[in-house]
């Protein structure tokens, strides 16, 4: 069953990036790519463990884990920089 | 050094668990040695922190904030199906709103909680804390009733964490 | 790998990914920035959530143990989510972005 599941999960996550793009290149103000940016990251996490599952491998968890960290800490420091207009004062 | 020595050595017992509690998640294995290496984390993190902490946030009901979580997460599940149809309806019907809630909460640590509690759980997210702390800018993405939106905020979630964090004298 | 235990894992990655369509449609067709940054605080963490469940439920019945360090992902994500939204939500206040009309109620100013 789960040959047949994964493949569909990964079309409608493909869906769902495509879109995601989408607002990432019409924009149209900096808050919205960097919002776009934040939900790439995200999703790209969702992936990674769907891969994960599909080559059934538990060694995709700790690059799962690691994107979580580094997106979130690059989404700050944008969103910082927009407010501030700096990132370590 | 004025205080006990139990307190000098373990200044903060609930941090200690709770990193226990996530190096034995991380390493995925209950072997001895985790527990050990575990429980040595858990000892010198905050041994080693606890001076770069301005004002150390005081739990008084743990077993509480722990319920209060449990429920959380079944709010912010039934939270998301509800958003989840508004997004897939029309969006000229939406009734978007921005929102003033009063706050009575004073403690770094539950305001942070109440306004990431608030931005996950009832199609609202938290914008903006006034500068005198009083006040948290709301937006909701489908608003009936402001009044409803603040009092449903005010005794779901407000009212818990005052509980938690504040010492009441019973 | 019994059959209902993979139907259940089939089921949360099916929930798993329709949330994440959900968040991502969100993000494309709502009309100004602060309604659509509901879709990706919401729906998309309770996507990951789902891949997360079905991992869990996966990899704890392929016989080397329970597996439950794909926990510290959603607990992660629940903890960071709602900050960056924050985050977002106060420079995109900062720079007075186009509020649409349908809106009640006016942020104050920075």
């Amino acid at each position: 069953m789960l040959a047949y599941v994964i493949p569909v999960c990964l079309a409608i996550m493909t869906v769902a990036l495509a879109l995601t793009l989408m607002r990432l290149i019409k924009g149209p103000d900096l808050p919205d790519r960097i919002l776009a940016l934040d939900t790439l990251y995200i999703n790209a996490i969702a992936l990674i463990v769907l891969f994960g599952i599909w080559l059934g491998s538990e060694l995709y968890f700790e690059a799962a884990l690691l994107i979580a960290v580094m997106g979130f800490v690059g989404t700050v420091a944008v969103a910082k920089y927009l407010l501030r207009g700096d990132i370590i004062e | 050094m004025s205080r006990p020595l139990s307190k000098r050595l373990l200044p903060q017992p609930l941090l200690s668990l709770f990193l226990l509690f996530i190096w034995l998640l991380l390493m995925n294995d209950l072997g001895l040695g985790h527990w050990l290496m575990g429980a040595l984390l858990g000892w010198l993190i905050p041994l080693l922190t606890h001076l770069f902490w301005e004002r150390t946030p005081k739990l008084y009901k743990p077993v509480k904030l722990c319920l209060f979580f449990l429920r959380i997460l079944g709010d912010i599940i039934f939270a998301n199906l509800q958003v989840a149809k508004l997004i897939i309806g029309s969006s000229a019907k939406l009734r978007p709103a921005f929102v003033e809630i009063p706050l009575e909460l004073e403690d770094d640590l539950a305001l942070t909680m109440l306004a990431s509690i608030v931005s996950l759980t009832p199609g609202t997210v938290s914008a903006d804390l006034s500068d005198d702390r009083k006040t948290l800018l709301v937006h909701g993405l489908d608003v009936a009733d402001e009044a409803q939106l603040i009092l449903d905020i005010k005794q779901r979630y407000e009212a818990p964490l005052i509980e938690v964090f504040t010492c009441s004298p019973t | 790998m019994d059959i209902w235990i993979e139907a259940l894992v089939a089921i949360s990655l099916l929930l798993g990914s329709l949330f994440a369509l959900i968040g991502a449609l969100g993000l494309y067709k709502l009309p100004d920035f602060y309604m659509r940054l509901h879709g990706p605080t919401k729906a998309t963490t309770l996507g990951v959530g789902g891949m997360v469940v079905a991992s869990m439920l996966y990899f704890s019945t392929q016989g080397n143990g329970i597996s439950l360090h794909e926990l510290l992902i959603t607990l992660f994500l629940f903890i960071t989510a709602p900050v960056s939204a924050h985050m977002l939500a106060k420079a995109a206040l900062q720079q007075k972005l186009r509020i649409s009309e349908q809106t009640r109620g006016k942020p104050w100013d920075q």
